[in-house]
């Protein structure tokens, strides 16, 4: 602000020098404002954690409870129970048991004894919405050993989150296993050996594939990959984690790839150029020089690559099948926590235990991802001051 | 380390090669192969009266079906989202550029909070709007203005607009960080030392000077916002509608998530078929056109960082 000094220093006409420190104060005023709305991203981030776990609240700090734990009431007990008790007993309001006479009443009584009596199974009486029967195994009535079960519209829901983690991460690994490579192969390729005409083809194809919509690949893996690879593998359930896994691949690539790239790319050109000069053939720079350097970057883009997949909606929730089953087999549907939500959120009541729970997942899935992003960032961002560095 | 290179054929180094470069050619492989299906499938269906028309004769019927309606919802959600997405994302790009010290904290808390934003998983922005912007703010405004009637406490275009503004953000901000970057210093200290103010330089010449930059983030962010359907599943995509939507707290039809209802819900998938392909390949060409306008501007403005 030098250039200020000079000016102000200097006798100026009467009109001019007022309006000098006006406009200043103004545009402080908007540098100010510039500030605070650049400051919106973080109140972003934080607003998005807020509100998913705000529904997903009074599951968290166990202030749900659906058991049925009622025990009968007896007709001596009614005429010692306040009004309040017996209305919230009998499921009606105040003002209508006020009307009731005796007889009625006594008739109600009755009928929630006879109710209660043949709804009393072991299930009944557990609080399906505790973290407790929702980590782990219960032998539900009817079973013959115990079981996570996910099947939250039922007599008695049940709301064991494990399989729904089994799902994701089935489909995540089925994801890296198939990705990695090749996404970390094609950026080694066209990093390292590729001519650059070759590179400038390659790069839009990637930008390509990154830019086709979730829900045109899952569209593309329910109707074209589920009959190719179940015309190779022979299984029997058409929609399973393998296409889930295969589709979600084809996302995570443009991830893997780009960060890979960029990575091996920062790698200073002096590296390769000493080993070259001491005699070694470009791929063993490649392998041998340039990837163990960006090693920490391939690294990032795998957990990132990891975060993508398991935060993907559209593609497991039209090609995994979506059967909440455990199972190990690659050949079998799985549900994840994403098509979850997004199957069954349309359709639960509003502030209802279900709902509430499908908040919950919501908010375990930021979490994760929060993580996942946090760790790729903090690991590309000292590698490239590292990188730079050495320069 | 040995490093011996072998006199004549390395296999190894042919090993190498082929590897690296099947894994690059599998890629290629995959995006020729999707595109191809879908164009090869898709243009059968897609014409003018399928682009034109609208879906009163059934939305299952091949014949008659079009995607007018889709088409128009998408294209509303994507400009009312650009309306609040841009100025956001280009007056935090121009403080993380021309006013941010690099290694202060705060600056570092905010380039953490955009990467994060880009990797909260879609479906998440979905529970967020519906919690937040349907529940939040449409039942306080009812509350406020409607003494609780129902007006905006409901799945509503302006609703899926905003919560795919917020997911959108971190594009634009990018692109236009870029963009900014890559106007020359020389003409931020002209003007500056010809006595305008930082903020008179960065309103008279920087931002006029960034503009394609500028338009290009906007454009990523439409193309991404055209494709996405987790997001709005909740907060204001429906099934079917009679019809277009008039008003911004009505709910609207989305080309995407139409080709999510057609490919599930559809009662005779082989019949189906051709209105599908027709649909991806409408929601493609969407996309595509303008995610190659974003590209092909940003590698223009890139190749200007790199010689000028």
């Amino acid at each position: 602000m030098n250039e200020r000094l000079t000016t102000d220093t200097v006798v100026l006409p009467k009109a001019q020098r007022r309006r000098t420190p006006r406009r200043r104060w103004a545009e402080w005023l908007v540098e100010r404002g510039i500030f605070l709305v650049s400051l919106s991203t973080i109140l972003m981030v934080f607003l998005i954690f807020a509100f998913v776990a705000r529904e997903a609240l009074p599951v968290i700090l166990r202030k749900t409870n659906n058991a049925r734990s009622a025990t009968p009431v007896t007709a001596a007990q009614v005429s010692t129970m306040p009004p309040e008790q017996l209305a919230t007993y009998l499921g009606v309001t105040i003002a209508d048991l006020k009307k009731y006479n005796a007889e009625t009443v006594k008739a109600l009584v009755e009928l929630k004894a006879e109710e209660l009596s043949q709804n009393v199974s072991a299930d009944s009486r557990v609080n399906t919405t505790s973290w407790g029967w929702m980590l782990r195994a219960r032998q539900w009535v009817g079973y013959d050993k115990p079981e996570y079960i996910w099947q939250p519209v039922s007599e008695i829901p049940k709301y064991n989150i494990i399989p729904l983690f089994i799902g994701s991460l089935k489909a995540t690994l089925i994801a890296l296993i198939f990705s990695v490579p090749l996404g970390v192969g094609a950026a080694i390729y066209v990093s390292q050996l590729a001519k650059p005409k070759i590179r400038e083809v390659i790069k839009p194809v990637i930008e390509l594939l990154s830019g086709i919509p979730s829900v045109v690949l899952g569209f593309f893996a329910l109707l074209v990959l589920a009959s190719i690879l179940q015309g190779m593998f022979h299984y029997s359930s058409r929609l399973n984690a393998l296409v889930a896994g295969v589709a979600l691949g084809l996302t995570v690539i443009p991830v893997i790839f780009t960060i890979s790239e960029d990575a091996l790319s920062t790698v200073p050109s002096g590296y390769g150029q000493a080993a070259l000069a001491l005699g070694a053939a470009p791929w063993q720079v490649a392998w041998q020089i340039v990837l163990p350097a960006a090693l920490p970057g391939v690294f990032a883009a795998c957990v990132l690559g990891f975060g993508r997949a398991i935060g993907e909606t559209m593609i497991v929730l039209m090609a995994s099948g979506n059967a909440s089953i455990m199972s190990g087999s690659i050949f079998d549907s799985c549900r994840t926590i994403t098509a979850t939500i997004a199957a069954e959120l349309a359709e639960v009541v509003f502030g209802g235990n279900h709902y509430r729970i499908l908040f919950l997942l919501g908010a375990l899935l930021f979490a994760v991802t929060f993580v996942t992003n946090l760790v790729g960032d903090v690991v590309v961002h000292r590698l490239k001051r590292k990188l730079e560095g050495a320069r | 380390m040995t490093i011996l290179r072998a006199k004549g054929y390395d296999w190894r180094s042919t090993a190498f090669h082929a590897v690296t470069l099947a894994a690059t050619a599998l890629i290629v492989l995959a995006v020729i192969v999707i595109i191809g299906d879908i164009v090869w499938h898709g243009a059968k269906q897609v014409s003018w009266h399928f682009v034109t028309g609208g879906t009163k004769e059934g939305m299952f019927d091949a014949k008659t079906a079009g995607v007018f309606p889709m088409i128009f919802g998408t294209l509303a959600l994507v400009l009312l989202m650009t309306v609040g997405v841009v100025p956001v994302g280009v007056i935090t790009a121009v403080y993380l550029t021309e006013y941010a010290k690099s290694l202060s904290p705060i600056t570092r808390i905010i380039r953490s909070a955009i990467n994060n934003l880009a990797g909260v998983p879609s479906i998440v922005f979905g529970l967020f709007g519906l919690g937040f912007f349907v529940q939040f703010v449409g039942g306080g405004l009812d509350q406020m203005f409607y003494g609780g009637e129902l007006h905006y406490r409901k799945p509503a275009l302006i609703w899926a607009a905003a919560t795919m503004a917020i997911m959108t953000l971190p594009v634009v901000i990018v692109a236009t960080e870029e963009a900014l970057r890559a106007v020359p210093n020389g003409l931020r200290e002209a003007s500056l030392a010809l006595g305008a103010t930082k903020l008179k330089t960065i309103w008279k010449i920087v931002l006029p000077e960034a503009l394609p930059g500028v338009l290009t983030g906007a454009i990523l962010a439409v193309g991404r916002g055209a494709g996405e359907v987790a997001p709005i599943m909740f907060t204001g995509a429906a099934y079917y509608l009679a019809h277009l939507p008039t008003n911004w707290t009505d709910q609207f039809m989305h080309l995407g998530y139409h080709v999510f209802v057609l490919s599930t819900q559809s009662p005779d998938i082989e019949r189906t078929k051709p209105i599908l392909y027709g649909s991806v390949l409408v929601l493609l060409l969407v996309t595509f056109l303008l995610n190659l306008t974003g590209v092909l501007v940003r590698a223009k403005i890139r190749s200007r960082l790199r010689h000028g």
